[in-house]
């Protein structure tokens, strides 16, 4: 579904991603996982080209993305991303439907379409009049995933979308979207810092350090067989919080 | 009072007409030149600091320059064209840096959003950026418009009419319910504007589109206003005679006889474009911009024709002047009005009886302890030349200032001497002494009436009409009108039609 083969990006001097290559398969969640600067975010805008690789190729559905108009392969992708970016000055309605406007459907489709996408996120309909300022940070990420929905793309692409979001909101959003997803059967690349986010949601694990991808792999298969011992360090980040979180409920107080 | 509401709606519509295109260009500009500007980064710097600079010429300046630049290309130098560019430059700055300082703003998680939703460039530019970028971009428009509204006042000098022409005239004839008059307008002008570009701005934010109609109805409405009144002038039927006129008390006079002579003679309409300045009224009469207007042989001597050497006696100095104008230019020379306003050397009769002034070689021996002050134009032409040469004045300190104020200046005894003007009602009035030239240094400075080029071709009957002013205005008779207007409080009309009476 989604191949990628020898992609670098550099900025200036800097090394941003080198050498990264990884397939997903057709309704498959690849997590990307790493510390800032690990080159997960490049990675990921490089499928889409909102950044250019310097090298390498991306093809989605055997269709090499460097064949594609920029802006038509954007449409046929979701993008949801930690800033949300939705629209300030357009109604939640209308920034769902953009993606929409853009390919060109008739009104009554747009609406038809539009209440379909706040019942999929969970959305009431009473927000859809209601401008992204009046809504809270959870609200705001489900219109960007809805948005993200808008015109049925068979790819997702999300950075970071419950990054900034309280911990409660965060592990409801999770399970929705997982359920979603698969509903769906989206094909997904899904950035985060958070490797216990990544276990939870993904089917397969990329681990990213300074531009490279070190390791890829099932949870099971990389616990089983760790790269390396930054690797054992980093999945085990999530049961070592764990133990010392249970640790503190059974001390005596 | 009343008199000055008459002026109000021919006054007023030009100043909107100017205005709502002055700032229609100047949005059509800037606002494009924004969006290059916040595209390309490289043109920020200079574009923003051309915009800048222009702005720092001041505006009576940027104005006055048009005049010779547009000339220099052959397009009309007086009248609207001038007025309307300097004012689409002034323009331009304050939309140009909000254009490019909203579009800058902008959060860059939405311009991501938007890329990522496959938008196209322009489909960014037209749905996600400009829409946010919109009350910045208003707040320079208003900005724009209030700049706008203040400065067409200051196009009078170039020959465009505006609400300007209450404040020149009435600075300049002391008339103090013209000012007001013009300044208020002004400022009611400025304040319905904006109130209708703020209706239209919150209108389109808040998509209350009641708002946007009423505002954009506001504006359709006042311009078709203000080009039906201005449409009512060009329609009718034979284009009138345009008399034009410099900026002190005599010229508003003297183009308010002029004009009256015309209609009363000829049945032809006359349009009066006073407020002039000195270099551009000649230049605009050789072009028929104007048609008619008094210029003096002494000015016209040094000044136009550019000679340094002597004229001669007064029907010498006419007789070659007069032969001059209709070889180079085709002007006629129809009527001398029988009265000089030449430069003169004045002081206080206490300066003169303490010292003994009677003539500029007793000035030039006392000069060097006398302040003396004249307006914006006499040290920078010949005669001053001619009069420091011929009598080696060297004044303790030389102030320019605005004709109409050197009289108070005297009178206050802030300066010892003044240049006069030899009509000049306020002579006699505050009892100031006239020196002689006893050298003749200053040339004779005959009021005579030119016609312009075109006038005297095609339309005989108008110079034939002026001409019987010829030797009509005595010198006693000019101070008296003067002295109604300066003094008197009559307005520059009033006198013309006392005199014609």
């Amino acid at each position: 579904m989604i191949e990628v083969t020898g992609l670098a990006r550099r900025y200036g001097a800097a090394v941003a991603v080198a050498d990264v290559s990884f397939r997903v398969a057709p309704g498959e969640l690849l997590a990307l996982v790493g510390g800032s600067g690990s080159g997960k975010t490049t990675t990921l805008k490089m499928i889409n080209r909102l950044v250019e690789p310097d090298a390498g190729r991306v093809a989605i559905e055997g269709r090499d993305t460097a064949t594609l108009e920029p802006h038509a392969l954007r449409r046929s992708i979701g993008y949801v991303f930690q800033g949300v970016g939705l629209f300030p000055h357009l109604t939640v309605a209308e920034n769902v439907s953009v993606p929409l406007r853009l390919v060109g459907w008739s009104r009554e489709r747009i609406q038809a379409r539009v209440s379909e996408l706040l019942e999929l996120v969970e959305l009431d309909r009473p927000l859809a009049t209601r401008f992204p300022a009046e809504l809270s940070g959870g609200q705001q990420q489900r219109v960007g995933v809805a948005r993200a929905l808008a015109a049925s793309p068979r790819v997702m692409l999300l950075d970071e979308p419950f990054g900034a979001l309280d911990p409660l909101t965060r592990d409801r959003l999770q399970r929705s979207f997982d359920e979603l997803r698969r509903r769906l059967g989206l094909t997904a690349v899904f950035v985060t810092h958070d490797v216990a986010e990544a276990l939870v949601l993904a089917d397969r694990i990329g681990v990213m350090r300074a531009g490279r991808l070190v390791q890829i792999g099932t949870p099971a298969a990389i616990a089983r067989e760790p790269a390396d011992d930054d690797v054992v360090r980093l999945l085990d980040t999530p049961r070592r919080q764990a133990r010392l979180v249970a640790a503190r409920f059974e001390a005596p107080s | 009072m009343s008199e000055q509401l008459a002026l109000l709606p021919e006054y007023l519509s030009a100043h909107v007409r100017l205005t709502l295109l002055a700032l229609a260009a100047g949005i059509l500009i800037a606002v494009p030149a924004g969006i290059l500007v916040s595209r390309v980064r490289a043109l920020e710097g200079p574009v923003l600091g051309l915009a800048g600079v222009i702005q720092t010429i001041p505006a009576l300046a940027l104005l006055a320059v048009m005049v010779p630049l547009l000339s220099g290309l052959g397009l009309p130098g007086i009248g609207v064209l001038p007025a309307f560019l300097g004012l689409v430059l002034y323009s331009l700055l304050p939309i140009l840096r909000n254009t490019v300082t909203g579009l800058n703003g902008i959060d860059r998680a939405v311009l991501e959003a938007a890329r990522g939703v496959g938008m196209t460039e322009s489909e960014r530019l037209w749905q996600v950026e400009l829409p946010l970028a919109l009350p910045v971009v208003v707040a320079g428009i208003r900005t724009a418009t209030a700049w706008t509204v203040g400065m067409a006042t200051l196009s009078t000098p170039v020959g465009a009419t505006s609400l300007g022409n209450y404040v020149f005239a009435g600075l300049q004839t002391r008339n103090s319910a013209a000012i007001l008059t013009g300044c208020a307008a002004a400022a009611a002008l400025a304040l319905a504007l904006d109130f209708l570009v703020r209706q239209m701005a919150t209108g389109l934010g808040a998509r209350r589109r009641g708002r946007v109609a009423f505002g954009m109805a506001g504006l359709v409405a006042l311009a078709a206003w203000a080009w039906a009144v201005g449409g009512r002038d060009a329609g009718s039927a034979a284009r009138p005679v345009r008399v034009g006129g410099k900026t002190f008390t005599e010229q508003y006079i003297l183009a308010e006889v002029l004009a009256e002579t015309v209609r009363r003679h000829t049945g032809r309409e006359a349009q009066v474009l006073t407020g002039l300045g000195s270099t551009v009224v000649f230049d605009a009469l050789a072009r028929d911009e104007i048609d008619l207007y008094v210029d003096y042989t002494g000015t016209l001597w040094t000044t136009v024709m550019r000679r340094t050497s002597s004229s001669g006696s007064r029907a010498e100095a006419l007789a070659a002047i007069r032969r001059w104008l209709l070889e180079e230019h085709g002007i006629v020379l129809a009527a001398a009005l029988g009265f000089e306003n030449a430069y003169c050397f004045a002081v206080r009769r206490d300066t003169a009886d303490e010292r003994r002034l009677r003539t500029l070689s007793d000035l030039a021996r006392h000069a060097a302890q006398l302040t003396l002050a004249s307006d914006y134009e006499f040290f920078s032409r010949q005669e001053w030349k001619s009069v420091e040469r011929a009598y080696g004045l060297a004044f303790l300190e030389r102030k320019t200032m605005d004709p109409s104020l050197l009289y108070q200046a005297i009178a206050a005894r802030q300066v010892d001497a003044i240049t006069a003007y030899s009509s000049d009602g306020r002579i006699a009035a505050l009892d100031l002494v006239t020196l002689e030239d006893e050298k003749s240094a200053i040339p004779p400075y005959d009021a005579v009436v030119l016609a312009g080029p075109r006038l005297a071709r095609e339309a005989p009957e108008v110079v034939a009409a002026v001409a019987r002013l010829e030797g009509a205005i005595d010198p006693a008779r000019m101070r008296a009108l003067n002295r109604l207007v300066d003094e008197g409080g009559q307005s520059a009309l009033a006198a013309a039609r006392s005199f014609l009476e």
